[in-house]
């Protein structure tokens, strides 16, 4: 499993009911169901990742996460996830609201465009970052609200949400404790827990 | 002798099932006997766990799968779905496909002998409808010695009777998939299937049904309710497409005759089904289709009346059906989630309207064999012929 899964993974309660946005292939999704009776939805749009949520029986709903989710309740399930869909948003903030109108925490991880790789990219050689956590040209990307660690952090604070956990997807030879000292530039993927009060 | 494909279920026997029990139907009538004609493709296993049930839609019939003879042109109407290592995999799975009751394929409806009288029923055959049809559908899997369906698969009508299926006998279905369906017509698809049902009726020969009796047929109205129907299975893409604007001789020749090739095949495929089918029978699914709405006893409320469900649901629409288009399978959705039930919704892109849920294509047979794939794990009745799956 990705290491930005693997950890929220082990944040979601057992028997929890999750919402989870651009669930790709459905692997968090089975593996909850499977250990942790987690019950819930994903949402993609993804042709071979809702064919693969249908085979090993994901609950998989094709809904571009751009129209809202206007069609769950308020309150409808515990948690909503919503791994590295954010940036690819039209209206992020917007997103986030509706996320907490439907569960009262959400968890959500994106890449880090802070990230000091980003930044030796851009800042030194003066390109658009090309990474493992953003492969694509400027030019075809779907990533069209890049954001930092600190962005979402802001914009939680003007927001008035609570961070209750963050946490950064490192690559494996990269220190644990530098990421968790400046999680801004050496933390490759964001991972946030926020909840609305 | 002609080979008939590898991947097809083969040849098939329709057979007849009796029942002398009464139905007592929606309408308030009572068929005291009638008969059910189906087919099987596959075998039931030991634990009877591995039938898929097929409900078929406004003109379809049990003849889903395979060939009735060796010369037969084509094979049944879903063969593209059915058959061994197909999406409806008979190698794995028991699959039963009857014609409804009201039906003109040898079930029984208004073509039959009314046992009163002695003569056709005519006119005089009680309507029927989806509740009706999943009664006798339950009584026919009784017979076979099925007291639960791995599967209830249909399209359009047969998506209703599928989810019908769901909320009557939740204890006698594991899985549902309804396809290119909705929960009820929307005004617009009653007033097509109005224009069709006053095309038959308004015609002469039509005798206000009992032209049998007159041994003669509507075949007139037929036409015109099959030519209306078309329309709406087809896209307005894919009548383009095939046809455009091409004449069938070189010039323009200012009268009333066939000019366009859409005119000319819309004549065909209305000549064709009018001395096909049954005026009677086509009036009785029409209405069918108009009457059902599991929703209507609760107050309008589809997630109210889908509390009853426990199994799973495969929803699927095709992006170019403007007959039942994606938005009335996402309301199905959203209903379904509303309402606490598993569900998985997929939207094809496929070109070919309505009809697309009978027709083959890659994501379309993926998603498909993907949920029989699943089913046949839970059921533990191993994986997918290799061999076959390669070919998928």
């Amino acid at each position: 499993m990705r290491s930005d899964l693997t950890l929220i993974y082990d944040w979601v309660p057992e028997r929890a009911k999750v919402l989870d946005l651009a669930c790709g292939d459905g692997t968090l999704l089975h593996a909850l169901a499977r250990d942790k009776q987690v019950s819930g939805y994903g949402l993609e749009i993804d042709p071979d990742g809702i064919t693969r949520c249908i085979s090993q029986g994901v609950n998989v709903i094709e809904q571009n996460l751009d129209e809202g989710l206007a069609n769950f309740e308020d309150d409808a399930c515990d948690l909503v996830i919503m791994t590295q869909a954010l940036q690819a948003l039209r209206r992020p903030d917007l997103m986030l609201d509706e996320m907490l109108r439907v569960a009262r925490e959400c968890i959500i991880t994106f890449p880090n465009f802070a990230y000091w790789r980003h930044r030796v990219h851009l800042g030194l050689r003066g390109y658009m970052p090309v990474s493992k956590t953003l492969p694509h040209a400027w030019y075809d990307t779907p990533n069209i609200h890049l954001s930092t660690f600190n962005d979402f952090e802001a914009l939680c604070r003007d927001k008035g949400l609570k961070i209750v956990d963050r946490a950064v997807g490192i690559k494996d030879h990269e220190g644990r404790l530098m990421s968790r000292l400046w999680p801004n530039l050496f933390g490759e993927i964001a991972i946030f827990r926020i909840t609305r009060d | 002798m002609p080979e008939l494909p590898r991947d097809s279920v083969g040849l098939v026997t329709p057979q007849t099932a009796h029942f002398d029990d009464p139905l007592s139907l929606v309408c308030g009538k009572t068929l005291p006997a009638y008969d059910l004609v189906y087919e099987t493709y596959g075998t039931l296993n030991d634990e009877r766990s591995n039938a898929i049930l097929i409900c078929h839609a406004l003109s379809g019939h049990h003849h889903a799968a395979g060939y009735h003879a060796d010369d037969e042109r084509k094979p049944g109407w879903w063969d593209a779905h059915i058959g061994p290592g197909k999406s409806i995999d008979t190698d794995r799975f028991f699959v039963v496909s009857l014609n409804n009751l009201g039906g003109c394929h040898g079930s029984t409806g208004p073509s039959s002998l009314n046992p009163e009288t002695g003569r056709p029923w005519g006119p005089d055959f009680p309507m029927v409808t989806v509740c009706d049809w999943v009664e006798s559908q339950v009584r026919l899997a009784e017979r076979l010695g099925i007291q639960r369906f791995a599967a209830v698969i249909g399209g359009s009508l047969g998506g209703m009777q599928v989810l019908q299926w769901s909320l009557a006998f939740p204890e006698r279905i594991a899985n549902a998939a309804v396809i290119a369906a909705t929960p009820k017509l929307s005004a617009q698809n009653i007033a097509f299937n109005e224009v069709a049902r006053q095309a038959i009726r308004s015609d002469t020969d039509f005798h206000d049904g009992h032209y049998a009796d007159l041994e003669t047929l509507p075949r007139r109205g037929l036409k015109l309710a099959r030519m209306v129907g078309h329309i709406t299975y087809l896209s307005e893409d894919a009548m383009g497409s095939k046809f455009g604007r091409d004449l069938r001789t070189d010039d323009l020749n200012y009268g009333f005759g066939v000019e366009f090739q859409v005119e000319s095949y819309l004549r065909y495929q209305g000549d064709a089904f009018s001395t096909s089918f049954d005026a009677n029978t086509y009036l009785l699914m029409t209405k069918a289709l108009d009457y059902f709405d599991p929703a209507a006893d609760h107050d309008g409320d589809l997630a109210k009346a889908l509390a009853p469900a426990e199994c799973p649901f495969l929803v699927v629409s095709f992006t170019t059906d403007w007959r039942f288009p994606p938005t009335r399978s996402k309301e199905l959705v959203n209903a379904l989630v509303r309402a606490g039930k598993s569900v998985s919704y997929a939207n094809i892109d496929s070109p070919h309207g309505h009809d697309a849920f009978l027709m083959p294509e890659p994501r379309y047979q993926a998603v498909f064999a993907g949920f029989i794939d699943r089913i046949a794990d839970d059921l533990g009745l191993g994986p997918r012929n290799e061999e076959a799956a390669r070919a998928l």
